[in-house]
């Protein structure tokens, strides 16, 4: 029906390449990638520059206002209305108060967390059940000075011409 | 007659992917024919669920929707 896949045919392959290391970064390739492996999908996540992060057996990614002008501010405390006003953060408090980032992001878990949302770590590890294949790029780790007995087990180590090689190969593929 | 569920799953105030990973898992639990009662409040689970039905060939035999509260009755393929 209408070049729909049957179900015998072989499943779609998702290729993601994971570039960015905040919080607000961290949530799409676990969320897509837990996602797309509950609809039966094999899933491919390539992390490189900042995403190698996410690969880190403790996930300590923060979300930074000052470089996310449209971002709503909002309190993960008191009433419903109280909760719903967007508070206007300068730039000057946002980029300039210390702490702010620290702030920030405890507000944007809180806030997660009261609207049902799941943890980062929590994804992950669903993903990581699910039979997510997670490959960290060489390149960048060698830049960065990360090795590979400081990300979860598991991980695979590759470079673009592996990370091609799948989303050559996959049906969907998405760069963050 | 209503459906009757072989076992349910309480998904309510579980925001988008928790309810469709929640139902695989439990889906998982069941076998060929069994149903699964999946109870939600998210209103994206509407949607997200006929897709994975759809991806994943079981099946939607019914849903209920009643103040804020939707519910569903999955088929295991």
């Amino acid at each position: 029906m209408k070049g729909e896949k049957t179900m015998s045919d072989k499943p779609k392959k998702i290729v993601m390449v994971a570039s960015r290391g905040e919080l607000d970064w961290a949530y799409p390739p676990f969320i897509i990638g837990s996602t797309a492996a509950a609809l039966g999908w094999e899933v491919v996540i390539f992390f490189t520059f900042y995403g190698l992060t996410l690969l880190k057996k403790d996930i300590n990614a923060k979300v930074n206002p000052a470089a996310n002008a449209a971002m709503p501010m909002k309190m993960p405390v008191g009433p419903g209305f109280f909760q719903n006003i967007n508070w206007p953060m300068p730039n000057l408090l946002t980029a300039n108060m210390p702490g702010f980032e620290n702030f920030a992001t405890t507000l944007m878990k809180k806030t997660f967390k009261n609207k049902g949302v799941a943890s980062v770590e929590e994804l992950r590890e669903i993903c990581v059940e699910s039979g997510v294949k997670m490959i960290g790029c060489q390149m960048t780790m060698d830049v960065f000075g990360f090795s590979k007995d400081e990300f979860i087990s598991g991980v695979e180590i590759g470079g673009a011409a592996m990370m091609l090689q799948e989303a050559g190969d996959s049906d969907v593929q998405f760069f963050m | 007659m209503p459906t009757q569920e072989n076992s349910t799953l309480d998904c309510r105030g579980m925001n988008c992917p928790l309810p469709i990973l929640k139902t695989k898992k439990a889906m998982d639990q069941l076998t060929t024919g069994q149903i699964l009662k999946m109870i939600a409040t998210d209103p994206g689970s509407v949607n997200d669920v006929q897709a994975w039905v759809k991806a994943t060939g079981n099946s939607l035999v019914e849903s209920e929707q009643a103040s804020g509260t939707y519910t569903f009755y999955l088929r295991k393929k």
